[in-house]
């Protein structure tokens, strides 16, 4: 979208931002202009300050020192309401909408159709549905949002804040629970958006996404800015670097050597299990030392497999085997009981307590398992604390911070650390590198295959494909609601994958496109 | 905003107890009777509309006790002792009561306090208060009074719909439309669901709280001039303890304690209930009016019981994700 007149004017100017959490520098003299009608990502590493920066523009976190002009006028915001009026909308990382409210009112909240002092309840749920629509999304919109998955619950604030973004949308992470599909349709309206001159905003792990849809990249290590480059002139590299401040060890590749070992012991198999109406019954082995990838659209039944196999879900038929005698799995306690750990997608509702600190995040489980008349010693505690902030590289590496001031991704490796910890034979992996920079996505991706090597079996969910290559033995393909193939050696590519996501060959090629 | 289960529990608990009740007492499903109840519940039911609002956006107003004593006291002196003409006396303690209200809303946002507290204290303040201005009954002997009582419609079957019940009728319509139809409504939900998230999407959280409790107050006062209607009487000690019944009330009436669910309908037939209970203790003749407080105890216990297990099954992520991709 770059102006052949010349660079386009610039629309929000933030200068010398400077923001601390006591002791935490969070933001140190940060520069940023954003230019109408560009889309401009703002990137860096896990507690680089990349939501800090966003909080401090729109005013929900007040500012140390600094300025932030748009157009002309310098704007003091002092509140979330202060910066939507003043034409700024945002979706903050942290999902931020009203599990108890409907869809519609969710979209609308504050800004309702109105007639004589009355909402008008069936002129909102038109526009709701309408707004919807062009996110692909035809849901009941009067229904409670908190009845919805995530995915849906972040698409209805992207689109809310798409439809209030005057002058300028700012999207933290938007695409961290969308699929292909989904991020397809939101790139579509922000170019649309940008080419009516709205300046956008764009904060995203997802280095293809950037490449594809940005125009110009800001990027911050540490609370500083480290530059601002055209999008177009930079090299990967170059951005990783500059990210990291270091070389990025190399990651991809396929699994050495997967198929050299001798058929691997059955940990866990599941034979004709499946619940009604939540997922066809299915054929599962997960063998030690091995990594089974699912891969599907978001709704094909991903977690609720996941779900099944820990034991969050009941299932109502077929049989679950542990080392061939067969079990009972029918709570998250049975689970638990055998062995298997389960991280789920859902960071904010199903993962970490907020006010607790690392430390005590990361023993939870383990404390669970083990009962409450067995306690861990605060010194195995500390031990535990400081062997996973280390192997996680968790920033700061202050064990004793409650986690809720943590960053989203330093949230993530938290969650991943505490299953870690109770040591499990079956561990299931719900999109375990979401919201995670491109450092630690390597280093959990080798952790993932170290763990292998241990004789850990793995159930790893991913929307990315390319990374369920890189690690997966096998890996099963589901599509609405059933497992529809399974791939295993030399069979594991994308293309094969895409193929058997999509039922014909039609819907891969859109997929690709 | 479905808060359609638990109002309907609460409204079969209702039409059972009544169909049990004029069982054993035929004379109970009368207009009579009926009319009877709605006059002696018309205070509760109009601070329980009230506290509806207080709760669905989270909070808690343990004040409205004290605030319809204070009421009382105040209105009874200034008819009786200062000379004040009846209709200037509402207004004014309309105004203080709005005003106590919003003090306690702004105190509760401006310095992040817990409503459980600052009402606390409020309630602490207005009984104090009442007990200043005067610690006997104080009898009102204005004419307005007498026609006001006396002031009734004449239901087929011989029952009486009084002025007070007519009075708490209309706020109770009045809370249903709020609550329901208009932007304040949604933003009352809103802050129920979550204050911080609120806040991030616009709604002027502040105003809002000082809104609110300003409005509970501000019914908690006409309340205590239906009081006052309802004893003739004006005297710090009335209205005790009113503030856990208009609770229990929004409790029964499927209202989340927690908020940001609930309606003002549940509410209504919440008081219903109570009264209902209390009506059939004294056509029994030989229970002691404290089986009420039993009965609204076991009753609340039921329905916060059931509520747990509907939040509960409300958590579970519910299979409607198929919208998401065609
Ligand atoms: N409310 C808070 N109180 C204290 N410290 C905070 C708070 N919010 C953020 N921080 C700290 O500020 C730093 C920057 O965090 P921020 O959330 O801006 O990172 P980020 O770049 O968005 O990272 P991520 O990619 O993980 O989301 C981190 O060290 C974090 O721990
Ligand atoms: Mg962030």
């Amino acid at each position: 979208m770059e102006n052949s007149l010349g660079p386009a004017p610039s629309l929000l100017e933030v200068r010398g931002i400077s923001k601390s959490f006591g002791a935490v520098r969070a933001l140190q003299e940060v520069d940023f202009t954003l230019r109408a009608g560009e889309i401009h990502a703002l990137l860096g590493e896990n507690g680089a300050g990349k939501s800090t920066l966003i909080k401090v523009i729109t005013g929900v976190f007040p500012r140390d020192a600094g300025v932030v002009r748009l157009g002309d006028e310098e704007v003091a915001t002092r509140s979330a309401k202060a910066a939507l009026q003043a034409g700024i909308a945002t979706v903050y990382q942290e999902v931020n909408l009203l599990p108890n409210l409907s869809v519609a009112q969710n979209l609308f909240l504050d800004r309702q159709p109105m007639r004589f002092g009355i909402v008008r309840e069936g002129e909102m749920r038109r526009r709701a549905k309408a707004l919807l629509t062009e996110f692909g999304l035809d849901i009941d919109v009067a229904a409670p949002l908190g009845s919805y998955s995530v995915a849906i619950q972040h698409v209805t604030a992207i689109a809310r804040a798409v439809d209030l973004s005057a002058r300028v949308l700012i999207l933290d992470e938007p695409t961290a629970s969308l699929d292909r599909h989904e991020v397809e349709i939101l790139f579509g309206i922000m170019r649309q958006l940008a080419r009516r001159g709205i300046g956008i905003v764009f904060v995203s792990h997802f280095l293809d996404q950037v490449y594809e849809i940005s125009d110009r990249i800001t990027v911050l290590r540490n609370g500083r800015l480290v530059g601002e480059r055209e999008t177009a002139s930079l090299p990967r590299l170059e951005l990783i670097r500059m990210m990291l401040g270091r070389e990025l060890a190399e990651t991809t590749g396929a699994r050495a050597a997967a198929n050299d070992h001798p058929p691997r012991e059955i940990c866990a198999s599941f034979e004709n299990y499946g619940k009604t109406g939540y997922v066809a019954p299915f054929n599962l082995e997960l063998r030690h030392g091995e990594v089974v990838g699912l891969a599907g659209l978001l709704g094909s039944g991903r977690t609720e497999t996941a779900r099944l196999v820990f034991g969050a879900e009941r299932a109502d038929g077929g049989q679950a085997k542990v080392d061939g005698a067969s079990l009972r799995l029918q709570s998250p306690r049975d689970g638990v009981r055998h062995g298997f750990g389960y991280c789920p997608e859902e960071r904010k509702t199903d993962g970490v307590v907020a006010e607790l600190t690392v430390r005590e995040n990361i023993v939870l489980a383990l404390q669970a398992k083990r009962g409450l008349h067995r306690p861990l010693s605060r010194r195995e505690q500390d031990e535990l604390a400081r062997r996973y902030v280390k192997m996680l590289d968790i920033r700061p590496p202050d064990a004793e911070r409650p986690v809720g001031l943590l960053s989203g991704g330093n949230q993530q490796k938290v969650l991943l650390a505490r299953w870690l910890a109770t040591a499990p034979r079956l561990l299931v992996l719900d999109e375990p590198t979401r919201g995670i920079d491109v450092g630690a996505h390597a280093e959990i991706i080798r952790l993932i295959r170290e763990l292998c090597d241990d004789g850990l079996a793995l159930l790893v969910i991913s929307s990315e494909l390319d990374e369920i290559v890189t690690y997966s033995d096998r890996v099963v393909v589901l599509r609405d609601r059933a497992h529809v193939e399974e791939l295993s050696g030399e069979a594991i590519d994308v293309t094969n994958i895409l193929a058997a996501i999509a039922a014909d060959g039609a819907a891969m090629q859109e997929a690709r496109a | 905003m479905k808060g359609l289960p638990p109002v309907l529990i609460t409204a079969i608990v209702l039409v059972a107890g009544f169909v049990l009740c004029a069982l054993q007492f035929p004379n109970i499903a009368s207009t009579r009777v009926v009319g009877n109840l709605l006059t002696d519940n018309a205070f509760l039911g109009i601070v329980a509309t009230g506290m509806t609002f207080v709760i669905i956006s989270g909070g808690i107003d343990l004040s409205v006790g004290s605030v319809i004593g204070f009421t009382t006291v105040f209105v009874a002196l200034a008819i009786e002792r200062w000379g004040m003409p009846p209709l200037v006396a509402f207004v004014a303690i309309l105004a203080l009561s709005a005003a106590f209200g919003a003090a306690m809303g702004a105190i509760i946002h401006v310095f992040d306090l817990p409503p459980f507290i600052v009402t606390l204290a409020g309630m602490f303040l207005a009984r104090g208060a009442s007990f200043l201005l005067s610690t006997e009954s104080v009898p009102i002997t204005a004419p307005v009074y007498s026609t006001v009582s006396d002031f009734a419609f004449r239901m087929p079957g011989g029952g009486r719909l009084t002025a007070i019940a007519i009075i708490m009728l209309t706020i109770v319509i009045g809370g249903v439309l709020l609550l329901r139809l208009t932007r304040f409504g949604a933003n009352v939900y809103a802050l129920g669901g979550g204050r911080a998230t609120a806040s991030l999407m616009g709604v002027a959280v502040g105003k809002m709280t000082v809104k609110i409790y300003m409005l509970s107050s501000l019914l908690a006062g006409i309340a205590g001039i239906v009081f006052s209607f309802y004893t003739s009487a004006g005297y710090s000690l009335s209205a005790v303890g009113v503030e856990l019944d208009s609770i229990a009330a929004v409790v029964i009436g499927g209202t989340l304690l927690t908020g940001g669910q609930g309606s003002v309908i549940g509410t209504f037939l919440g008081v219903l209930i109570q009264g209902m209970i209390q009506t059939y203790i004294n056509f029994d003749g030989t229970l002691s009016s404290w089986w009420t407080k039993i009965a609204t105890g076991v009753l609340l216990f039921a329905f916060i019981a059931l509520q747990q297990g509907l939040v509960a099954l409300a958590r579970r992520p519910v299979a409607k994700r198929a919208g998401a991709v065609s």
